[in-house]
């Protein structure tokens, strides 16, 4: 085990901020990228939800005219 | 009992097997990075010459691997989808993309925070980077190009033509930036020969590349599901697809 | 066939003569900002000087890039190219130099009396000349395939030069390096053979790649 504490561990000899800032852009990113493409299925959702329910009316005029 | 492959390559049962597939290739991507990043920080020694700074290289040598090697594979479908005309492969070229160009900018900002502690600046002039930065403008450059064209297959097209124009200029740009460097300042430190790569150094590194890979193909098929929903949105198999999710 | 589409795009491009000199003013006024933008000391403006009249350079050819294929759309004459007999990919080489006299060759005319300006050397101004003379066709090769491929976009102007530039980068860097090179007494050769290399190998694949994005984008 390299790290006697936790304090050093974040310290990283000195370098912690360049070690840990390309860490956390490096997890910044990926949980983004994760965010980004569900954010675009669920709003794919709704739009396929609205284009059900307009042809499900359209069917449901057409059978009762 | 010959599987038949091209069954899959109908966007409907792709969908279906990609579906299948993403929490396969997503949970190993997270087992792979846990063990990547504990070899990593915790079984690696201290670099003698470069203290802890090195850690960075477990995250910017994979993407920069990575950041060429989608770029390859995104001409590749991009090229089997202009010259079979399957729609399915341009879609899929479509979607490495934006990952291709996620793993450039990383590779990108790492570069530079490594740079820091050891020549002292960001940004270097060193080959490596600057091919990388160059790489970037060909991912700005292919999905810009397919988000101003509306009509999908001739954005598919387009992008095809501009991606393999692309990698027949990768080799060409690399060797002319390192020509380039070379004849400014003397080679620098090259990142990725550190002297001596002690073996655990080694494994972290190559496991957090596969955790990369794995990673990306995830992305990669979540991204192409979503691809096909939107420009199949039109289909009977999504809308009846879309009834069963909206009933469950 | 070839030579008559370039007395054609030469007769247009003369026709409106506008076209011609705006690309050769906008390459003269990006070269002469750059000693008021540095400082006039001399010897920082000849190191740079290679690098101001090639990016100077590149930026002209670019700016006429889009107009290569849009007036021809406009009119349908290039749905015309599409349909003709003749083959697709020497009617664009004709239209890819036709482009590059109109907008190539005055640079290369022009180069020697900025390189003045900067206070070059007499063999650095004929380097420089040489290696634009060499470089700018490949330029307009490269630059009709993004103009083929977003014709007709909105915004196309903007999107050509981030589809091209990358492309451009190594033109760019053995251009202006042959110029350093032969300065600094390492000699030419070698990038005047590479920027040679560039220039065959993109004479032989650029009209594919154009005669194949024209057919996409006329679909």
């Amino acid at each position: 085990m390299n790290w006697e504490s936790w304090s050093e561990f974040f310290s990283m000899g000195g370098y912690g901020v360049y070690v840990w800032g390309s860490y956390c852009v490096t997890i910044i990113c990926i949980v983004g990228e994760i965010i980004l493409i569900s954010k675009r299925r669920r709003t794919l959702q709704k739009h396929l939800g609205l284009i059900h329910e307009s042809t499900a009316k359209e069917i449901k005029n057409e059978t009762t005219s | 009992m010959a599987i038949n492959w091209f069954k899959y390559s109908s966007p409907a049962s792709f969908y279906s097997l990609a579906g299948k597939m993403v929490p396969i290739f997503f949970i190993a991507a997270v087992l792979l990075l846990v063990a990547g990043l504990y070899i990593g920080f915790f079984v690696a020694p201290t670099d003698f010459q470069q203290g802890e700074a090195y850690r960075i290289i477990f995250i910017h040598v994979p993407a920069a691997w990575m950041s060429m090697f989608l770029y390859l594979i995104m001409a590749f479908w991009a090229g089997i989808g202009l010259a079979f005309n399957t729609r399915l492969s341009s879609m899929v070229a479509t979607a490495i993309a934006p990952t291709g160009a996620l793993f450039t900018f990383l590779a990108l900002w790492t570069g530079s925070l490594w740079g820091k502690p050891m020549w002292g600046t960001w940004w270097v002039w060193d080959a490596r980077l600057t091919s990388e930065l160059i790489l970037f403008f060909l991912y700005i450059g292919f999905m810009s190009l397919q988000a101003a064209i509306d009509d999908p297959r001739r954005a598919d097209k387009a992008g095809a033509i501009l991606a393999l124009v692309g990698v027949i200029n990768i080799p060409i740009i690399y060797f002319s930036v390192q020509w380039w460097n070379t004849l400014h300042q003397g080679a620098s430190v090259s990142l990725t020969q550190s002297p001596t790569m002690a073996s655990t150094m080694l494994m972290g590194m190559l496991i957090m590349a596969l955790a990369s890979w794995m990673y990306s193909i995830a992305m990669t098929l979540m991204r192409t599901r979503v691809i096909i929903l939107e420009r199949e949105s039109h289909t009977a198999w999504v809308s009846e697809l879309h009834q069963k999710e909206a009933t469950r | 066939m070839f030579w008559w589409i370039i007395q054609r795009d030469l007769l247009l491009a003369m026709r409106r003569r506008s076209d011609v000199l705006t690309t050769l003013f906008f390459f003269v006024i990006v070269v002469s900002l750059f000693p008021l933008s540095v400082g006039p000391e001399m010897n920082m403006l000849r190191t740079m000087a290679p690098g101001v009249v090639w990016v100077a350079a590149l930026l002209a050819s670019m700016l006429s890039l889009e107009r290569m294929f849009s007036s021809d759309y406009q009119d349908g004459t290039l749905e015309q190219m599409l349909i003709s007999p003749h083959s697709l990919s020497i009617l664009v080489l004709g239209k890819a130099i036709a482009h590059w006299l109109v907008s190539g060759v005055p640079l290369v005319l022009m180069a020697p009396v900025l390189g003045i300006q900067y206070d070059l050397s007499v063999d650095a101004l004929l380097v420089l000349t040489a290696s634009l003379l060499l470089g700018t066709p490949v330029l307009s090769l490269i630059g009709a395939i993004g103009a083929a491929l977003t014709l007709g976009l909105r915004g196309g102007g903007v999107l050509v030069s981030l589809l091209v530039l990358p492309l451009y980068i190594p033109v760019l860097i053995f251009g202006s390096g042959a110029v350093e090179a032969s300065a600094a007494g390492l000699g030419y050769e070698a990038h005047f053979s590479l920027l040679g290399a560039f220039f065959l190998v993109s004479l032989v694949l650029a009209p594919w790649a154009i005669a194949s994005s024209l057919r996409i984008s006329m679909e």
